[in-house]
């Protein structure tokens, strides 16, 4: 050990969120069931609403957002199942890196993991829905990021909470969609407003407090993660 | 009953004061007191349930005792993440991820305990654990025994000066458990505490300095390997447990 510099947070955090992403690239069953599922839902919903009442631009927001947030919890589901297996998760915290990186690493393997569903989702959306690409895209995207940056927050920390549990695959959605739902709320007011073109100050206050959600959540969570872990 | 510091004045690398653990309202371990120096060995044996791996658990810093404290080498594992550079856990479920190889497997380690060279790293610990020939392959692809080596080598590869090992021998064949009595020594020479849970009497007594048998979450005995002949002590400790 004479010859060693054992990283900081955000560089084993760094290191916890490659592997994970690594394994995931390896087996890619979350990436393709999130994925799987993103894709026939937008399209049931498309096939299943009478475009003569409800336009499809009017449709888009409330589609976007049932979609983001299930398959996000598909992916937060196997975040710690996969440290679960073989007690990865006792290697990990056995290292000499602080519980607080394995968490962020944890929560940046899954933001990185819905990015990439989200690269997909994103346009399947707008061709379903036949939406403007342009600024407008543009802005859902960001809109879309801080609102995962949120979701992954809290849903990386229940992951963590629910993996030994017998019911953890229900125990999840239940405790983290009460958590998401201020989160959503300001995620789907500001892509409404955004798709129907609105002008950016009626835009703007939705996502300061999405914002301020964002940093609540990733702050406190953080915090608590290591609690999580005691037996 | 504790297990006594052996004699000599060099600093303690792991020490163990009236540690207790509660599940609900059963007491896993109950006040055991334990002291190793550097180039200890203590072979700790006793029945299923005995709180032998709760207690290593503690030792490692996985779990918080109910009651007592834990140092090694004077610091607090649990509190103090720097410390745990030092220690090495080897455990009878692998800490491996199946989907990556086993070079990627110990290199993550290596990394993750900031070595400098993290790849050299962790050749050296599979060629350590004669494993170096299956390092590219996916863990989910080996045997049960050739996982057991790679997660050895995983343990071993930031070179620890403590380490825990629970059930090691478990599903090695001849030449895996060879190769890890040959790395066990060579630890114990270079310095290196060891505390080894095992069922296995003759395994455990080959590399241990001390033997203590475990039961009911207390150290029920403890003897110094010089004073120990194995088929008295298996014969002994086949009448604690079947009395106990």
């Amino acid at each position: 050990m004479s010859d060693a510099r054992v990283p900081g947070t955000l560089g084993a955090a760094w290191l916890v969120a490659r592997k994970d992403l690594a394994i995931e690239f390896r087996t890619r069953t979350a990436f393709l069931s999130a994925l799987v599922f993103a894709v026939l839902a937008l399209s049931i919903f498309y096939f299943t609403w009478d475009e003569s009442i409800v336009t499809a631009a009017d449709r888009a927001p409330g589609v976007l957002w049932v979609v983001l947030t299930f398959s996000a919890l598909l992916g937060l589901q196997r975040s710690f199942s996969i440290e679960e297996h073989d007690r990865g998760i006792d290697a990990l915290l056995v290292a000499p890196i602080s519980r607080e990186s394995v968490y962020l690493g944890k929560a940046i393997g899954n933001l990185l993991f819905l990015c990439a569903i989200q690269v997909v989702a994103i346009p399947a959306l707008a061709l379903f829905y036949n939406l403007p690409l342009g600024r407008g895209m543009l802005l859902v995207c960001g809109i879309v990021f801080l609102a995962m940056l949120g979701i992954v927050a809290v849903g990386t920390l229940f992951s963590a909470m629910a993996v030994n549990t017998r019911l953890a695959e229900l125990l999840l959605p239940m405790l983290s969609l009460p958590f998401f739902v201020p989160i959503l709320i300001n995620a789907a007011q500001a892509t409404t407003r955004v798709l129907a073109g609105a002008p950016a100050e009626t835009i703007w206050p939705w996502l300061k407090i999405l914002i301020a959600f964002d940093i609540v959540f990733v702050v406190a969570c953080t915090l608590a993660f290591p609690f999580t872990l005691e037996e | 009953m504790s297990v006594p510091p052996p004699t000599g004045s060099a600093p303690l690398a792991v020490e163990v004061a009236g540690v207790s653990r509660t599940f609900g309202r059963r007491r896993a371990v109950d006040g055991v007191d334990l002291v190793l120096h550097p180039g200890d060995c203590l072979a700790l044996f006793g029945p299923n349930g005995a709180g032998k791996t709760t207690l290593l658990r503690i030792i490692a810093g996985l779990l918080r005792p109910t009651s007592g404290a834990v140092h090694v080498g004077g610091r607090s594992l649990r509190d103090d993440a720097a410390a745990r550079a030092h220690v090495g856990l080897i455990s009878h479920q692998s800490m491996l991820y199946r989907a990556l190889t086993a070079r990627e497997n110990v290199e993550f380690a290596a990394r993750l305990y900031g070595l400098r060279d993290a790849r050299a790293a962790a050749t050296r610990a599979l060629e350590r654990m004669r494993v170096l020939d299956r390092a590219d392959t996916p863990v989910r692809a080996l045997s049960r025994g050739l996982q057991q080596r790679v997660s050895i080598a995983r343990a071993i590869v930031h070179e620890p000066s403590v380490v825990l090992l629970d059930e090691p021998y478990t599903g090695l064949d001849a030449a895996g458990g060879a190769a890890l009595t040959d790395m066990l020594h060579g630890l114990r020479a270079a310095g290196a505490s060891l505390v080894l849970v095992t069922h296995n009497i003759d395994e455990g007594l080959d590399v241990a300095t001390r033997a203590a048998i475990m039961l009911g979450g207390r150290i029920a005995r403890t003897d110094a390997r010089t004073d120990v002949d194995a088929r008295r002590y298996f014969a002994d400790y086949r009448a604690m447990v079947l009395s106990a």
